[in-house]
């Protein structure tokens, strides 16, 4: 029997895992080293929550599975995340604008459930702090970017163009976009960038319907564990 | 022999990984303790009255060190340059061959910690570079040295690493090399490069314990993971062993470099370390080291082994080992990709720039007084003294212009306040294109493992240093006023609290 409560953790779990999964994939390839650096520490603070997160649903599940079998072991269409995070990378300006539109949520999201007592009071408690930074960084980036070079400009408008649609599923059966786009909304203006049309907006990824994208990233992520049932690493 | 049971814990971005110690390692942590504390050991050196040639050599004579804005020979400073870029180099292509496995990492903890790892040697890098740039070379022109095959970085990282054991193989034995190596290197007669080599090796020692964490996991599980275990081991030897350097016979810089302090133990002896260390090790995970004339020998005390083959090293050197044209090319690759991005961040700070100078760029934890910055920590009194140099010019009173990359990538000298009541002490420096990156790519660098409270970032163009040639001026006359030091006045016998 799963409860709204397991749902909705899982949801948040899956969230913060498939954006780790996506941030890693920086490793080694960033635009500059001490922003090689950054990438992992906003990887290793995504892992970290997810960790926490798919630990507790395992045990609000009650079925014995723990954080790695939630994370190797379920299938495509088992994962609840929204489909903005499993989106390629693409350049450095999609990465970015992911991570503006993502970091930001997570943000607001944490520190609504961050005021309670509960468990998942705490894990938001710990995680706001993080997400915090997550979204400051990005919003220096845009910045950057939107109003550094002709080339970047173009590229982070396209980037912001590319992950527009994608924000709407973060707010289904909530009221945050309105306080989401009073942050967001000032950071494309410093950067000089148009906020793209509100339209077509793709959903499913909270009922295990995903982009080809996810397939592809667990294939890898999950391979090993899965070559080897039932070992320890 | 020493066998090390008990299970130390590492924090790590607030996860608890306990990670077992291979046994025999507490020692080379115990060095890199007495390197760090060498130069507060024993009374305060003299202030040598030689300058140039002769103060150089007194210095190196005396076993202290010699500091960015020093006169040093030209050999000396180009020895230096190659050797710590090689290593810098060696850093961050080093990153590659781990995070090939980052994606498929087998168990959520795994993924963190080798994130972590592979996080740590871009870290390294930059340690590193930061340290050549003290010697007045600009961290564009090594990389550009690196990409066009002019510098080389250590051989191991052009090898495969084919199965997940791979992982746990390079680091307990290549990151142990890495250790061995590194621990005697700490100290080095120069300065920055000492401090910055403290700093790696505490982190090293944190690679190299999860790897053998990592094997151990393994060797202990199915007969397929024991077999993936062995067969990785196999392949890792000789390239951790070819880590050393040839033999030196047969080494063109190690005498040298020897004779100057900068290497503290010859690539044989070091090897020989290395190989005692090992044994145990291999004998813990329950894996054959992959030589069948390995055996201890009583009568040196140590153990014999077939050294590894320098011709393959030189061939893997020269170019042709398994991997290196890939790895440059990803490297070259991922230099080109992100140029847009540096040259993007470049042109926005150049068109919002406030003015010539914008003053140090205090941290949110940091007072006020930010204009002490330099005071406290470039003191005597502030800890390690800082390697504030990027360059010669850049620091000498009334010099050039800010160091930097040519994209307009400045160098930012950091401090760090490590807990409340006690000082911001330098750290390192940073590449930014203003004060808000330079404070995060501080934070991101220095205060990963939990160091600090408050980050200062001062533009490193903006430090004012005193130069050696005043040194006599300025701290000889000092050396001379023993009144200023309550031992001067002996109290009366029976006088108290005084």
């Amino acid at each position: 029997m799963t409860s709204p409560l397991f749902e909705e953790v899982l949801a948040l779990g899956d969230d913060a895992l498939v954006a780790a999964q996506r941030m890693a994939e920086w490793c080694a390839r960033a635009p500059e080293l001490e922003e090689d650096v950054a990438l992992a520490n906003i990887a290793l603070d995504l892992l970290g929550q997810a960790r926490a997160l798919l630990s507790y649903a395992g045990e609000l599940e009650g079925l014995g599975r723990d954080e790695d079998e939630l994370a190797y072991l379920r299938d495509e269409h088992e994962f609840r995340n929204v489909q903005l995070v499993e989106l390629d990378n693409g350049d450095f300006a999609v990465t970015m604008a992911k991570l503006l539109c993502f970091g930001t949520h997570q943000h607001l999201l944490q520190t609504d459930l961050a005021a309670g007592g509960s468990r998942l009071a705490q894990i938001a408690a710990k995680a706001v702090k993080e997400t915090a930074y997550h979204a400051g960084h990005a919003a220096r980036w845009t910045v950057l970017l939107g109003d550094g070079t002709a080339e970047s400009h173009r590229r982070m408008q396209e980037a912001i163009d590319h992950v527009w649609p994608y924000t709407h599923e973060l707010f289904e059966g909530s009221d945050r976009r309105g306080r989401w786009l009073a942050r967001v909304e000032p950071v494309l203006e410093e950067a000089g960038l148009n906020r793209p049309e509100d339209g077509w907006a793709p959903t499913g990824g909270r009922h295990g319907v995903h982009t080809e994208a996810l397939g592809r990233m667990l294939a890898e992520m999950q391979s090993l564990r899965r070559a080897h049932p039932g070992a320890t690493w | 022999m020493r066998r090390a049971a008990a299970r130390t814990t590492l924090e790590r971005e607030e996860v608890i990984v306990e990670v077992l110690p291979p046994p025999g390692t507490e020692r080379l942590l115990e060095e890199i303790d007495a390197a760090d504390q060498g130069p507060f050991a024993g009374e305060r050196p003299p202030i040598t009255d030689a300058d140039g040639p002769a103060g150089f050599e007194a210095l190196i004579e005396a076993d202290s060190k010699i500091e960015p804005l020093d006169w040093m020979p030209d050999p000396y400073r180009q020895s230096l340059i190659r050797q710590i870029a090689q290593h810098a180099h060696s850093e961050i292509m080093g990153m590659q061959p781990e995070a090939n496995w980052i994606a498929r990492a087998p168990s959520l903890e795994r993924k963190t910690i080798l994130i972590a790892k592979v996080q740590d040697e871009a870290g390294h890098g930059l340690y590193l570079y930061a340290t050549a740039e003290t010697l007045g070379v600009s961290r564009d022109a090594l990389l550009d040295a690196l990409h066009a095959g002019r510098q080389k970085y250590l051989s191991f990282i052009n090898y495969p690493t084919l199965t997940w054991a791979d992982v746990g193989a390079l680091a307990w034995l290549t990151d142990g090399a890495a250790v061995v190596n590194q621990v005697s290197l700490c100290r080095t007669s120069y300065g920055p490069y000492a401090r910055a080599l403290v700093r790696v090796c505490r982190e090293e020692s944190f690679h190299h314990r999860q790897g053998f964490d990592l094997l151990h996991t393994m060797s202990h599980g199915t007969p397929e993971q024991r077999r993936m275990v062995q067969a990785a081991v196999d392949r890792w030897w000789y390239p951790a062993l070819a880590m050393f350097g040839p033999a030196d016979s047969r080494s063109v810089h190690s005498a040298r470099s020897l004779a100057w302090r900068i290497k503290r133990a010859g690539n044989d002896e070091l090897r020989q370390r290395f190989v005692d260390m090992c044994v145990p090790q291999a004998e813990a995970l329950g894996v054959t080291l992959p030589d069948p004339a390995l055996r201890w020998n009583p009568g040196r005390g140590a153990h014999d082994f077939t050294p590894p083959d320098y011709d393959e090293l030189m061939r893997v050197v020269a170019g042709h080992g398994p991997c290196n044209r890939q790895r440059l090319a990803f490297r070259r690759r991922v230099h080109e990709e992100g140029a847009w991005v540096r040259e993007a961040a470049a042109a926005y700070a150049a068109k919002h720039a406030a003015g010539p100078d914008t003053g140090p760029a205090v941290g949110s934890a940091a007072g006020p007084d930010a204009g002490s910055a330099v005071d406290h920590a470039v003191g005597p009194v502030a800890g390690p003294a800082p390697a504030v140099a990027p360059g010669e010019d850049a620091v000498r009173p009334g010099g050039g212009g800010p160091a930097g990359d040519e994209a307009g990538w400045a160098l930012w000298e950091v401090f760090v306040r490590a807990r409340r009541g006690v000082s911001h002490v330098h750290a390192g420096s940073v590449h930014a294109v203003d004060a808000g990156m330079a404070l995060r790519n501080a934070r991101d660098l220095f205060t990963r493992r939990g160091e600090g409270v408050s980050v200062w970032a001062v533009p490193s163009a903006g430090i004012a240093a005193s130069s050696p040639d005043e040194k006599d001026a300025l701290f000889a006359p000092a050396d001379a006023k023993p009144y200023r030091h309550p031992s001067f006045f002996e109290p009366p016998e029976g006088v108290d609290n005084l």
